[in-house]
């Protein structure tokens, strides 16, 4: 069964001086327990995409459903980790308090103990007590992921989660969510740029054309389930798929598999 | 001395050495060497105890009253954009008019008790907590919005769990800006308020002939030092409130 359907999703952004068309005709699916890249141009709609899908935006056109049910307003099984973890951060409430601020439905007791899972789950387990403002920005957006994960959702969206850290923590950060989604067996939408990281990450690649953006190519990414920074990226089967994104994401010929 | 204090020290040094040279007539402006012991002295008075602590309970409680008015107010403005364009226009029309243009009225109205003071110091400090709510709601963080609402929060969970903490500093600011403007009124009032127990009063009462001027400006550098007070305190748990607001250096 597919966790997510997106199916003939367009929208068009009424303004001033005129419509703009961000997205148009996207379909595609996501399996139950994948975890799929959207990698597409800057500017090519990824993150109106990403609102329709979180319910934060109502598409003009086409349909999405979340294991089966019609997105028609925010789904209350779903998870976002956007990429300015500053700002989506609470500054006024500790770490604990932040992954504990989707859980509000739950019992106290219920609610400390998901928050400690997740945050033992991301390395953090003894920064509760902290404030979102006295972490690093790596360690800001664990706490982040911590919080799209003890709300244990059926998808996870990833607004090009790893795109404001720096390098070293980004690689840190892809592995975690490697391991978390394996141990966790999460279904994971993630949103980058980044050509590397949507094949380093991805079960599957879907690329997006400039805006509106449509989808050129739904690549399978055979590298199996563990994976590592220096072997899987230089690997044959690694450079040459990212070489086939790459040629897409600048117009070149386009060979959908 | 710390750094602080030096203007304040500069400021009574200045007015001394006027009043002892004769700049200023001394029998107009006693000197602070006179006037601050008469200040001590007259806190040991029960009656001027009592005029002093009415006119800062009468403070108090203005600001309070104008805090739970102010800030109901200031959200359902900032949130609701046709109740904001409905009610504005009467709003800027209000703002201006002094409080204290209105003690004529008042005191015709409500007489010399207290209610007449509180409610005018209410109507005066109202403004800036308004204006600081309201405006704050437009300064919340778009994505801290979106986040609380891709986790579920709907329009009212939204204000309570996200807007309102966003905008708890500058409401506190408010009320630090109207703390000063409550206290204004409530001491003006009590100068035309014959015969109620206030700070103003006691200044009213004393300054007739001339003759008790150090009495006068004991309670006018009483005035002084309660609000200075009260915004010391109030700048205090800013900062231990709401840490998180805070300017911060550094890259973290």
């Amino acid at each position: 069964m597919n966790m997510l359907e997106v199916d003939g999703v367009g929208h068009t952004y009424q303004g001033k001086d005129g419509a703009y068309t961000a997205i148009d005709g996207l379909s595609f699916t996501v399996g139950m327990g994948e975890l799929v890249c959207v990698v597409g141009p800057s500017g090519c709609g990824k993150s109106t995409l990403l609102r329709s899908i979180a319910g934060l935006l109502r598409p003009s056109r086409g349909t999405v459903s979340l294991h089966g049910n019609r997105v028609d307003g925010v789904p209350s099984d779903l998870s976002v980790v956007f990429q300015d973890y500053s700002r989506s951060l609470f500054p006024w409430l500790s770490v604990t308090r932040n992954v504990e601020f989707p859980l509000r439905r739950l019992s106290r007791s219920e609610r400390s103990t998901r928050a400690g899972e997740a945050l033992d789950a991301v390395g953090l387990g003894g920064a509760g007590k902290k404030y979102p403002w006295q972490l690093s920005g790596g360690m800001q957006q664990r706490v982040a992921i911590a919080r799209a994960l003890a709300y244990r959702p059926a998808l996870l969206l990833m607004d090009e989660p790893f795109a404001s850290v720096d390098a070293q923590t980004r690689f840190e950060l892809e592995d975690l969510l490697l391991r978390v989604r394996r141990e966790q067996d999460t279904t994971v939408l993630l949103v980058t740029h980044d050509i590397d990281e949507s094949v380093y990450l991805g079960d599957r690649v879907l690329v997006l054309s400039k805006s509106p953006a449509c989808v050129v190519a739904d690549l399978d990414v055979p590298l199996g389930s563990s994976r590592d920074q220096i072997t899987t990226r230089a690997s044959e089967q690694f450079v040459e798929l990212r070489a086939r994104v790459a040629g897409m994401l600048q117009g070149g010929p386009v060979t959908v598999r | 001395m710390p750094a602080s204090l030096i203007g304040l020290a500069g400021f009574f040094a200045v007015w001394e050495v006027a009043s002892r040279t004769d700049l200023v007539p001394e029998y107009y402006l006693p000197p602070p060497s006179v006037v601050l012991p008469k200040l001590v002295s007259l806190l040991g008075d029960p009656e001027f105890v009592r005029a002093a602590v009415a006119t800062f309970a009468a403070t108090v409680l203005a600001l309070v009253i104008a805090t739970l008015v102010a800030v109901p107010a200031g959200l359902i403005l900032g949130s609701v954009p046709p109740v904001r364009r409905a009610v504005m226009t009467l709003v800027e029309f209000l703002r201006p008019i002094p409080s204290v243009a209105l003690i004529p009225l008042a005191l015709l109205t409500f007489g010399t008790g207290p209610d007449t003071k509180v409610a005018l110091a209410v109507y005066g400090a109202v403004w800036p907590i308004l204006f600081n709510t309201m405006y704050a709601l437009d300064e919340v963080d778009p994505l801290h919005v979106e986040t609380a609402r891709a986790f579920g929060s709907g329009r009212v969970a939204v204000l309570a769990r996200v807007a309102l903490p966003s905008a708890a500093p500058f409401v506190l600011t408010g009320v630090r800006l109207s703390f000063a403007i409550a206290l204004g009124v409530v001491i003006s009032t009590e100068l035309f308020s014959g015969g109620t127990v206030g700070l103003g009063q006691v200044v009213q009462v004393a300054s007739g002939g001339g003759l008790n001027m150090d009495t006068v400006l004991a309670g006018t550098v009483l005035a002084g030092l309660i609000g200075f007070g009260a915004n010391a305190g109030l700048e205090w748990s800013h900062r231990k409130l709401f840490a998180w607001n805070l300017p911060r250096g550094g890259d973290k």
